[in-house]
């Protein structure tokens, strides 16, 4: 208190300085609860998801994730500028509390902060407004002068948001100076009148204006530390209630989008979590097509996003100039909640969300890679939603022309290509590769302890069957006992489940399972990562699945799979991590510690690796898709690979191959670039017991591939 | 042995390609037999298209009503059931017209239809026996016609080469009163011409074609390469216009263009007749597929078993330089 | 509106392979994949969107047996308000004009404005239509690419050479068959078939029907299939079997003898 005085013990204005805040501060609070109880109203109506299980295990990602801001290092800069607000503001949340009632109850302590913790903690924070106020200032020439690209709104996608980011900013920084203001005004007085003055932080804000104000006199003093009072109270029950119509709203709920974001990545929600894959028959309609659709952890994920961009930025859809930005399906759902679900006045009619606020073509360009979902810092789920979009389209018979073409032939024929069942196994068949390599069938005569699972592409197109052969080869080179199983294996469904067909995804998972119990193999193996991801997190009830590439890595390092060294001295080896292998199943290391186990393979590191790879523009049905782009995703991944300073790319999905070789002609780098699987390195590379025949037979088959 | 008819596709004063060829069925099915020409129409183009078949025919059966100045089939339907003798043995192109006409006519004239015929191999009696192609060309089958009440026969255009037959006299008989009041619940408006876009395939005497073997709407851009070097220009089969890979105006085939090129290279093209049925006056046709079975290696001059989205750039570059220009 | 739709079951030619069975005379049916005719999915689409513009009811047909009916109810679930399967014993063997007559007798029995066919199946005949028309003395028009409904009068759009379309007004009732590309129909899944499994799709037969007996299946048919076959190759193309670069000269050569190098 000033003098004798604290805003508190006011008496001479209409009410007393006590009842008034007092008011202030229940005004406040209740604004504020009505505001977010307004905003609960939709998640109310919205689809079940059940989020509370397992609370140790989210307990951990809510400590790493939001207290630890583990994310947001990705980003330096901003990182770093959100890391010490973040800190700030929880250091300061005690200090606020306190300042606010104490115009209520003027002598009012934090339990626990009185005495010398109490000073330490003055000093802290004193020094954590200091920072929380630089941050607005640079944060805000940074949004003004600099203009990071990301931060920008294209004008199909609404207004900018740089006023509306530098507004809360500046008022952030405002509540910074009121706070400091107070306390410097307040130990001024004290200073001026010889009573005991609190510390101040040497040079902090609140110090340097207590510096200022030094020789102030008394009344003016008291002038300033009550207008700073007040400024600080409405400030910040102002923006306590405005930031739950903005991206700020972020702070209230971040810490619950972090605590109740998914556990298990890979997996799709299913089509209702109250619903079993039996009775789904009965629900009415699949899929999102209003926004009530929405389970309530993704309408939260509308009000959690703070539109910081960096899930744009990294989307390979956005960077090839599909009508796609992770960042702008959550900002334009959030306006539709806001419009439809007023803090003042009552819910309006629901609209049908594609073609009003979505375009088709929007949704249907993501290639859920999920490099959105593992850059954001609020750990918004992206495909979730995306599939359940697509769901909606389907079930309303809303298909592009060019995808109901291969879904009618998976209907049919189990592959989208529309080749028929009893040639699925023919690649097994080519005469040079048979003699070397005889590949059991598991048709009920055969059994094996382990099955390769080829799925479609590799069974079927010309260039990708040689995977498949190498991948036999790799196999039997290892001893392992395995079959394939033939015309009873269907596609495995993965892109189809992904592109909302729930139904026949259901369909081929069910047969695939019950060819795999029919078999009875104890493990399963693939060279398809998109099979593998479906295997491991899509399918239930079957054995254990294991990537190729993971396989080959245990044999190298057991030392039963040597290399022959690399020939060409010339090559440059780039490795492009595939999405489902990489960023969805964390298998980065043992594709790597393969190739770096081969003689002489000069190998570089892409500036987009592991978690941040660049999706090559997807696999499975997306083959089929016609997007609109300015730019194939593949060429932007091929020119990266040459920046690297690549001359070979070295994938481990067939969906990547295509996508690579096609991208290497079209942009024009035929002679200059190849791509080669990392299967038909291997086989190419591998030492066999002096049969020098296979070995060529094996150059043969990988010819064309390049290394 | 019924008498046979041939009905006469014309416009502007120009007789259809395919009267010929319909003669020359007309002769499969009774090499004795005179074929007598059928056609309506109205005004100074029609008589003329009447006088032009005078070599060709011996009796020409000329049906002249203003109702018909346009081709509406509904309307020259009804005056070929007045003006056709019971039991007669009708030809007609399988063609939009054809297809438009025949059915109907086939029924109100109580006689057999065959539709989309490739060859007559025999006439035994009172039946024919035709051939016909089933599944999109990829089979084919033997048809027994029964022509005992007569039968309309659509002849799919391009199947029979045309012959001049012995020396007509060309005769034209005026059937116009016999055709009766004509009146139909199906009115011509008018036709909407195709957009003809920047390029005119119809004029030009090198056609680099292109089909489903280019594979994506981004490929298009080798064929134009090579069209470029060779002075020529694009066109391309119906799925490639459907995938809207390439412009309406650019399509070859019985609903697009006609053309007629010196030299045609068909690239990736498998050689649906629809397709075929688009190129006229027998060009040096180059065929280039991956598959060695595709359809159009049995009516190219030249073909190649290779990928085209392969060998195209390689004959760009040879085509460059040849021309001296730096292959890329 | 009531607007029938005639559709019929082919085996789809993307998803099958094509070929002669071990005698010659026929195709290898066992492992056929079947689905309804491309055009006539065409032409249930056209119906659906024009009843959903102008309101009403759209029926589909089908002459066939039990092994039709999945597609009738594909068609249901795409949207359709009825299916019906027009099948006896007596309609088996039936040519273009048997069939025709089957459908023309059951259009009779019912109330239809507006009926459609696709331009062609699999035996690309395209025949049904016209001859369904020309029984029931309606107006006809083929390879319809537009239609658009106004006061009740029809005007619809044919695909002619060149590209071009030819305009014509059309009274009802009236027959048309409906080219592919006409629109972009609807997609149907599993999920929509398992919806309307419960659907009733009623049987009528050549009683119910009241059909002249002669005038339907083998005994009627004036045009009759002897058998398939492949035919003997001709001659065909001179075939190139160099490397590609030699294939590439050879070509260069050809089109510059040909006349086509300027």
């Amino acid at each position: 208190m000033v003098g004798n005085y604290s805003p508190a013990q006011i008496a001479d204005w209409l009410v007393p300085g006590r009842n008034l805040f007092l008011t202030i501060h229940a005004l406040g609070v209740a604004c504020f609860v009505y505001i977010v109880a307004k905003r609960m109203v939709p998640l109310l109506r919205a689809e079940r998801d059940p989020r509370f299980d397992q609370p140790w295990a989210r307990l951990q990602r809510v400590f790493k994730f939001w207290l630890g801001q583990w994310k947001h290092p990705r980003y330096k800069l901003a990182g770093t500028i959100h890391i010490l607000i973040f800190a700030g503001f929880i250091l300061l949340a005690a200090r606020a509390f306190t300042t606010l009632l104490v115009g209520v109850s003027e002598n009012f302590v934090m339990p626990g902060l009185s005495g010398r913790t109490g000073r330490i903690y003055d000093i802290v924070t004193d020094y954590a407004a200091t920072v929380v106020f630089l941050c607005m200032v640079v944060a805000a020439i940074r949004r003004l002068v600099f203009k990071p690209a990301r931060y920008a709104v294209p004008a199909k996608y609404g207004k900018g948001h740089t006023a509306d980011a530098v507004f809360l900013l500046g008022l952030i920084a405002v509540l910074m100076v009121a706070d400091s203001l107070f306390a410097a005004s307040q130990a001024a007085g004290h200073a001026l009148q010889g009573q005991p003055a609190e510390d101040l932080a040497f040079l902090s804000l609140p110090w340097l204006l207590k510096v200022a104000l030094s020789s102030t006199p008394l009344a003016t003093l008291w002038a300033v530390n009550v207008t700073a009072y007040l400024v600080h109270a409405v400030t910040f029950y102002f923006l306590l209630c405005y930031r739950p119509f903005g991206i700020q709203f972020h702070v209230e709920t971040s810490l619950f989008s972090v605590y109740f974001a998914k556990l298990e990545r890979g997996m799709l929600k299913p089509v209702r979590w109250d619903v079993s894959d039996e009775h789904l028959d009965q629900v009415k309609s699949f899929g999102v097509k209003k926004f009530e659709d929405f389970t309530w952890k993704h309408m939260l994920d509308f009000y959690s996003c703070a539109d910081c961009g960096r899930c744009a930025d990294n989307c390979p859809a956005n960077a090839a100039g599909r009508p796609l930005a992770p960042r702008f399906l959550t900002t334009k759902a959030r306006d539709y909640a806001f419009q439809h679900y007023p803090v003042l006045g009552s819910p309006k009619e629901s609209l049908p969300l594609i073609g009003n606020i979505y375009s088709e073509d929007e949704i249907w360009s993501c290639t859920t890679c999920g490099a959105c979902e593992e850059e954001c810092p609020l750990l918004v789920e992206y495909i979730d939603k995306i599939v359940d979009l697509r769901r909606g389209m389907i079930d309303n018979g809303n298909v592009p022309q060019s995808l109901q073409k291969p879904l009618k032939a998976l209907e049919s024929r189990g592959n989208p290509y529309g080749k028929l069942e009893k040639k699925k196994a023919d690649w097994i068949k080519a005469p040079e590769f048979r003699k070397g390599c005889e590949v059991k069938v598991l048709d009920g005569k055969n059994g094996a302890d382990t099955a390769y699972f080829v799925d479609s592409i590799t069974s079927y197109d010309d260039r990708m069957q040689s995977i498949g052969r190498s991948t036999a080869r790799i196999l039997d080179h290892i001893g392992e006992d395995f079959g394939i199983l033939g015309a009873a294996e269907k596609d495995s469904g993965h892109e189809v489940r992904r592109f909302g067909e729930e139904t026949l995804f259901l369909a081929l998972r069910d047969h695939n399972t019950d060819a795999i119990k029919a078999a009875g193999v104890k493990r399963l193996v693939t060279a398809d990562p998109h099979a593998y991801n479906a295997l491991k997190h899509d399918y239930k009830d079957v054995p254990p699945v294991e990537h190729i590439s993971q396989v080959i890595a245990r044999e190298v390092q057991s030392g039963k799979i040597q290399f022959n060294p690399v020939e060409n001295a010339n090559s440059v080896y780039a490795y492009h991590d595939p999405c489902y292998l990489g960023r969805h199943n964390q298998v980065y290391d043992d594709p790597r510690t393969v190739l770096d186990a081969i003689p002489g393979l000069k190998r570089v590191e892409m500036t987009r690796s592991r978690d941040r790879s660049f999706c090559c523009g997807g696999g499975g049905l997306m083959l089929f898709y016609e997007p609109q782009e300015e730019q194939r995703m593949g060429v932007l991944r091929v020119r990266m690979a040459a920046d690297a300073g690549a001359n070979v790319i070295v994938t481990a999905c067939p969906f990547c191959m295509v996508n690579i070789e096609d991208a290497i002609k079209v942009a024009g780098l035929e002679g200059k670039m190849s791509a080669i699987d990392l299967t038909e390195l291997v086989d190419q590379q591998i030492v066999r017991a002096a049969d020098t025949e296979s070995l060529e037979t094996a150059k043969l088959e990988t010819a064309t591939c390049g290394g | 042995m019924a008498r046979i008819f041939a009905y006469i596709v014309h416009r502007s004063g120009v007789v259809d390609d395919s009267a010929l060829e319909l003669a020359a069925a007309g002769r499969k099915i009774d090499a004795t037999a005179p074929v007598t020409a059928i056609l309506t129409g109205w005004g100074p183009d029609f008589e003329a298209a009447c006088n032009s078949l005078r070599p060709s025919f011996g009796e020409i059966w000329k049906v002249s009503n203003q109702a018909l100045a346009y081709p509406n089939a509904e309307l020259v339907r009804q005056a070929l059931v007045h003006v056709l003798p019971p039991g007669c043995i009708l030809l007609v192109p399988h063609d939009h017209f054809g297809i438009d006409l025949a059915p109907g006519l086939s029924i109100k004239l109580n006689s057999a239809f065959a539709s989309d015929v490739l060859a007559i191999e025999a006439a035994e009696g009172d039946a024919l026996k035709l051939v016909r192609q089933e599944f999109r060309g990829q089979v084919s089958a033997h048809v027994r016609c029964d022509i005992s009440s007569g039968a309309v026969i659509n002849i799919r255009p391009g199947a029979f080469k045309p012959e001049i037959g012995a020396a007509a006299s060309g005769t034209i008989v005026d059937k116009s009163s016999a055709a009766g009041t004509l009146s139909a619940r199906r009115r011509y408006v008018e036709t909407i011409a195709a957009e003809s876009g920047d390029v005119d395939i119809t004029k030009h005497s090198v056609l680099v074609s292109i089909g489903r073997g280019i594979q994506e709407k981004e490929n298009v851009v080798i064929a134009e390469e090579l069209a470029e070097a060779l002075g020529a220009a694009v066109s391309c089969s119906r799925p490639v216009v459907d995938a809207k890979w390439m412009e309406k105006s650019r399509q070859v085939g019985s609903s697009g263009k006609t053309v007629k090129p010196k030299v045609y290279l068909a690239c990736g093209i498998s050689g649906a007749f629809q397709h075929l049925a688009g190129i006229k006056g027998n060009p040096f046709l180059i065929a280039i597929n991956k598959n060695p079975k595709a359809p159009i290696f049995q009516v190219a001059d030249v073909g190649i078993v290779d990928d085209v989205l392969e060998f195209l750039p390689e004959l760009t570059n040879k085509v460059r330089e040849a021309r001296g220009v730096a292959a890329k | 509106m009531e607007i029938l739709v005639c559709v019929r079951r082919v085996p789809d030619t993307s998803e099958n392979e094509i070929q002669l069975n071990a005698a010659g005379n026929d195709i290898e049916r066992d492992e056929l994949v079947y689905s309804i005719n491309e055009a006539d999915n065409y032409a249930v689409e056209e119906a659906l969107q024009i009843r959903d513009r102008v309101g009403g009811n759209v029926t589909v047909v089908t002459v066939g047996a039990e092994d039709d009916e999945e597609i009738l109810r594909r068609q249901l679930a795409m949207g359709a308000n009825q299916a019906v399967l027009l099948y006896d014993e007596a309609f088996t063997g039936s040519d273009g004009k048997g069939i025709a007559t089957v459908l023309k007798d059951f259009v009779q029995k019912g109330h239809y404005d507006l009926i459609l066919t696709g331009v062609q199946a699999d035996d690309g005949a395209a025949q049904v239509g016209g001859m369904l028309a020309a029984m029931l003395d309606y107006p006809f028009a083929s390879l319809v690419n537009a239609i658009t409904v106004a006061d009740g009068k029809l005007k619809v759009s044919r695909e002619i050479e060149g590209g071009n379309r030819e305009i014509n007004e059309i009274d009802l009732p009236c027959v048309l068959s409906i080219q592919t590309g006409i629109n972009e129909p609807r997609y149907v899944g599993m999920r929509g078939i398992r919806q309307v499994a419960s659907v009733p799709i009623p049987t009528v037969g050549a009683s119910d029907l009241g059909i002249a007996k002669g005038t339907v299946g083998e005994v009627s048919a004036k045009v009759k299939r002897i058998d398939y076959f492949v035919p003997a190759l001709s001659k065909g193309a001179e075939m190139l079997n160099g490397s590609r670069e030699e294939n590439a000269e050879k070509v260069l050569e050809l089109v510059g003898a040909k006349g086509g190098l300027k």
